[in-house]
Order: structure tokens, then C-alpha cells, then sequence
């Protein structure tokens, strides 16, 4: 069984962001991590390759810099990892991103492919259906368990107050919930194989079937009019008071705005 | 893509069990607005099996025209038939623009759609309104005119873009439950119904539903709340929640948490807020041992009066909080509902 597992560089959020002096991100400033629910995926094929045998390989669309998911993912237990990097890709939208990465992917023989729910610098959750529309295949989103039947792919799907146990043919892609698994640590050994692994470089000629029309920011439907940072609600009043006081204060203040 | 061709607001009528999502109901009031600056009506689109019937409660929230697909294929939602069905409405009917609720199916079905008809999709949507685009006027570059404008919060709420889609239709996106207004019910309104088929064969495409496995809840939606007492990692244990609880029900309150809570296993996925869960907008959110991550203040910050308690007095949740106490919630919720209690009889 082959499994293509795309992922995704983004700054970590989780230490605060950090902006510049003229309120935008401050990217550089910010450590990358691999996207929580792209890990999820990964260590989802990598438990079906610990299973099955599958072979895993990762890709990812970027700078150079995002090389170094690729490694990550690599010491962890992806037997190749893909870099798609070109100039002409910059300022992709989902429309235009879900056209290239499926343009790589069909250089590649795959069975499944998992991809993150979203990615948490954009949330938008757009990507993974958009490349199983682009590839003619079903999609099978929100997965929370993964097994393999046969030629078929069972899962989970998560909704808000059920899930669906949804049966599909392969070739299918499924995006990963991070809640799916505890992914794995990488391996001392994983680490240095992974730092001499050779990554594949593609650029713009090895995507198939794809127009120019459809590539970056001119193959991009949607346009960004205007980007701002979020004006933020000015904080209240903050109180150190003992218990008792405290509900007292709390009370008061319910009252105050006519709650109770 | 003749552009001129492209008429009109199309909501999608999200249904489950067929029993309309009140998310339709907001689509539709904001479509209005939309349609009302642009001279034109709004038509929902209803998908599902043997549900024309639910056809008059969209028009009595404002809907003038309702696109009915019924079919058995579409008893349950299944990306496939349903991504068929939108995309054979936007062929045939040409809409300008196109509201899917961001809810889990909206998510899953709206980039499938978008990229059958080659359009784009601006996802999560808290702001939608009729302008200019560029939005400014540039030299030499043509500025249109009435082009939907779309904002969003990215980064977890840290920042906000405003998108449009100037070069292609219908202009889709999904719009965040919760946040646009529904318009007065108005009983008996009548719209015009028509009802249309693509036609549904199954193909490779369409997944098989093995079973259907509906979680066991009793509680209110916390969507719904009018108080939300919301408690975070800093309650401890999912015992610990017993505190909120007592305090929930002396308030006449609903109990939410935040990701850390569902991650842990203490709280059901239904009840959690924030980015990845839902946006509430109570009159009061009492959030109890939460730290206020970014991502769990983009789902609540809109609340009318947040009310924090946490231990730390470095947690981010204080800059966000109307009232923040610096405390030990173990301390302070068993006698805070005690005290509830009281006044509470006194009023009585």
C-alpha cells in the first residue's frame, strides 16, 4: 500500500504570537512546528505502515525552509519526503495550492492520501477536499479513525453531535483530526538518517496537468482587499481579593449589570 | 466566465434529520441585506430527502425563492451527492453569490463545490458586505463595483483580511454559525418553490454509510446559552467540573470548556469553545481556569460580559475578561454558589 501524507509548515502559536512594531506577524520571530492535525495524519500512516508495510511519503508545498518538516516527518518514519517549491507558487490561495500539491501527487502512486483537517495559520480546512476534487477521488474529512479494509478505507467521521462510520474505495483521501492519535517522537536513529536523507526537489515543470492559470497569486480566485490586525477589546478590571470578597465582588458586579 | 451572466444570493439550507440548522436561517438574513444593496433576491437551496416540506419555515425567515433537491441519495450527508447537487444549482441558476454555513458539513462541502466549479471560497466569515474592489481606487487598475467583500479572522483571531473574488462566481463562503442575525419570523410568508433534479447515480466518488452513531446529550446547545460557565485545563479533573456544574444550575446557566477540557477527555467535543470548536456570544461568559489562548478567545471574545477566575495572574484570559479575579477557583465557585443560593431565595 502507498500513502502520500501532505503537510504543512506553520509558525507555533502556542507561545503567543509576535508582532511587529507595525502590527503585522512577526513570522521570524515565531518558531514552525509541523501542523498539529497534518502530525496526526502522519502518525496515522505511519501506524498503517507499521500494520501493512505501507510506504509513506511526505510532501509539502513551500520556501526551502520548509525542508526541515520534511526531516521531521522523515525521523519520525516517512520513507521519502517531497519538497514543491517554485517562484511562480508564491501567494497561493487554497484554489491554487490544492492545484499544485495535486499536480505533484500525480507523479505518485498512491492508495490513500491523508492530509490535516487545516492548518492553523490559515483554519481555512479547504485544501485537503479541494485536492480530492482536483483528483477525481472521494474525500472523507474530520477522520478520527482510520483502518483499512481490503481495497477499502474505513473511517470515523466526526460531526458535531454523531459520527459516521463511512466505507469508501481507494484510491481516497481522509483529513486528519490532531484528536485522531498521539503522534509519535522521532528516533535518535530516525534524526540522523533523517538529516542525510535526500529530499526531492520539484518545481513547476514536474506538476502535472496543471495550468499556468491556475498556479500563485495569479491562479488565485480569491484576493486579499485589505489585512488589518484585530483591534483588541481593552482589558477590565482585574481584582486579587480573598474568597470571600471575591464572590462578593462577582455578585456585585451581576447585579450591577442586571444578570441575577 | 461572463460575469454579467451571474444573478442573485443563494444560501444552502443546511438540514440534518431534516430539521433545518438555524445557521440557514442567518444565512438567509444576512443574504437579504446583501440582496437588498444589490437589487436582487434570495434564494435557498434545500438538500436532502423528503424535505420540501421544510420549504415554508426558509420563506418565513425571508427566503423568496427555495430551490428544493430531494432525492434518497441525499437522506444522509455524504460529500459526494450533495457536492453534486450545489454544483448543478450554481450550473444551471448562475448565482452571484453563495453562503454554506461553516459548520462541519459546510467545511467538508464547500471546497468540494468551489473547486468543481472553479470559484473561490473565503472561509469562516464573520463580516459580509457590498463594496468596491480594489478598495481603494489604484491608477490603472479597473476597480469593480459591488463585489461581496468577505472578513475573516486568521492566526486564531490574531488578525483579520478582508477578501474578494473579483474575477469569478459565484463569490462563495462559508459563513460562522452564530454571528450573522436571523430576520423576524414572519408566519406565513409564501415563497416560490421549485424543485430540481440532477439526477444521482453513484459512482467511485460516493462513500458507503456502514452506520450512523449519535452521541447521547441531553444538554443545551452551547451555541443557544444565555450564561455559560466555561472551565479549562485550571479546573483539573473531569470530578473537578461537578463545581461548574452547582454553579451552572443555580444561574440557570449551560457548562462549556475549552479544547484542553475535550483533549483531556473530561468534556464532550459538543461543548467546547473556541477556533476549533464553536463561537458563542452569551450575555455572560464566566470562563473558570482557563488560560485564554488565542484560539479559545476567538470563539467567545464577542461575549457581552466576561467574567474570569484563574490562579495566574499572568493569563492571557485577564486582558480579554470585563472582570478578572486572581484566584483559587476551588475556593471561590463552591461559595460564590452558596451565596447564589441565598440571593436567589431572597428574590423569590
Amino acid at each position: 500500500m502507498k500513502i502520500v501524507v501532505c503537510i504543512k509548515q506553520v509558525p507555533d502559536t502556542k507561545g503567543g504570537v509576535k508582532f511587529n512594531p507595525d502590527g503585522t506577524l512577526d513570522r521570524a520571530a515565531m518558531m514552525t512546528i509541523m501542523n498539529p492535525d497534518d502530525k496526526a495524519g502522519l502518525e496515522a500512516a505511519l501506524r498503517l505502515k507499521d500494520q501493512y508495510g505501507a510506504e509513506v511519503t511526505v510532501i509539502t508545498m513551500g520556501l526551502p525552509k520548509a525542508e526541515d518538516v520534511l526531516r521531521e516527518a522523515m525521523a519520525m518514519g516517512a520513507d521519502k519526503g517531497i519538497l514543491v517549491t517554485d517562484r511562480v507558487l508564491g501567494g497561493a490561495d487554497t484554489w491554487a495550492t490544492s492545484q499544485t500539491l495535486a499536480g505533484a501527487i500525480r507523479n505518485l502512486e498512491y492508495d490513500l492520501i491523508i492530509t490535516g483537517r487545516q492548518a492553523i495559520d490559515g483554519d481555512t480546512a479547504q485544501v485537503g477536499p479541494q485536492i480530492s476534487e482536483h483528483l477525481d477521488i472521494p474525500v472523507i474529512s474530520y477522520a478520527q479513525k482510520i483502518e483499512i479494509d481490503g481495497d477499502s478505507v474505513v473511517v470515523e467521521r466526526q460531526y458535531d453531535d454523531r459520527y459516521h462510520v463511512l466505507k469508501a474505495k481507494m484510491p481516497c483521501l481522509v483529513t486528519a483530526l490532531a484528536e485522531l492519535n498521539e503522534p509519535r517522537y522521532m528516533t535518535p536513529g530516525g534524526i540522523f538518517d533523517a538529516c542525510n536523507a535526500e529530499i526531492i526537489v520539484w518545481g513547476r515543470d514536474k506538476l502535472v496537468d496543471v495550468e499556468d492559470s491556475n498556479l500563485g497569486l495569479k491562479g488565485s480566485p480569491t484576493q486579499i482587499a485589505k489585512a488589518s490586525d484585530k483591534v483588541k477589546k481593552g482589558a477590565g478590571e482585574k481584582v486579587t481579593l480573598d474568597p470571600t470578597e471575591s464572590v462578593d465582588y462577582i455578585i456585585g458586579k451581576l447585579k450591577e449589570k442586571h444578570v441575577i | 466566465m461572463n460575469l454579467e451572466e451571474y444573478k442573485g444570493v443563494y444560501v444552502f439550507a443546511q438540514q440534518v434529520d431534516n430539521c433545518i440548522n438555524s445557521i440557514a436561517f442567518e444565512l438567509i438574513g444576512k443574504g437579504k441585506d446583501l440582496a437588498a444593496d444589490l437589487g436582487t433576491e434570495v434564494t435557498a437551496v434545500l438538500v436532502g430527502s423528503d424535505v420540501k416540506g421544510l420549504a415554508d419555515e426558509l420563506a418565513e425567515y425571508g427566503a423568496d425563492k427555495v430551490i428544493v433537491v430531494d432525492d434518497p441519495e441525499l437522506k444522509e450527508y455524504r460529500t459526494e451527492p450533495y457536492a453534486h447537487a450545489l454544483a448543478s444549482v450554481i450550473e444551471k441558476y448562475k448565482p452571484e453569490i453563495f453562503l454554506v454555513g461553516a459548520t462541519a458539513i459546510g467545511r467538508d462541502l464547500g471546497p468540494r463545490v468551489s473547486a468543481r466549479v472553479h470559484t473561490g471560497l473565503t472561509a469562516d466569515c464573520t463580516v459580509l458586505e457590498i463594496g468596491d474592489f480594489p478598495i481603494n481606487p489604484i491608477p490603472g487598475r479597473e476597480q469593480k463595483h459591488n463585489q461581496l467583500l468577505m472578513t475573516r479572522p486568521a492566526f486564531g483571531g490574531n488578525t483579520i483580511a478582508t477578501i474578494a473574488c473579483p474575477d469569478f462566481r459565484p463569490q462563495m463562503a462559508t459563513v460562522r454559525p452564530g454571528v450573522m442575525q436571523k430576520k423576524d419570523r414572519v408566519v406565513g410568508a409564501k415563497a416560490v418553490v421549485e424543485e430540481f433534479n440532477p439526477g444521482f447515480t453513484p459512482d467511485h466518488k460516493y462513500v458507503e454509510i456502514l452506520e450512523v452513531v449519535k452521541a447521547v446529550s441531553d444538554t443545551v446547545d452551547i451555541m443557544d446559552a444565555k450564561i455559560l460557565v466555561s472551565g479549562g485545563r485550571g479546573v483539573g479533573s473531569a470530578e473537578n467540573f461537578k463545581l461548574l456544574e452547582d454553579l451552572a444550575e443555580v444561574l440557570g446557566a449551560t457548562v462549556s470548556c475549552s479544547r484542553a477540557v475535550v483533549d483531556a477527555g473530561w468534556k464532550s467535543k459538543d461543548l467546547q469553545v473556541g477556533q476549533t470548536g464553536k463561537t458563542v456570544r452569551p450575555n455572560v461568559y464566566f470562563a473558570i481556569g482557563i488560560s485564554g489562548a488565542i484560539q479559545h478567545l476567538a470563539g467567545m471574545e464577542e461575549s457581552d460580559i466576561i467574567i474570569a477566575i484563574n490562579k495566574d495572574e499572568t493569563a492571557p484570559i485577564f486582558d480579554a475578561a470585563d472582570y478578572g479575579i486572581v484566584g483559587d477557583l476551588n475556593k471561590i465557585l463552591p461559595a460564590l454558589t452558596e451565596k447564589l443560593k441565598a440571593e436567589m431565595a431572597n428574590k423569590n
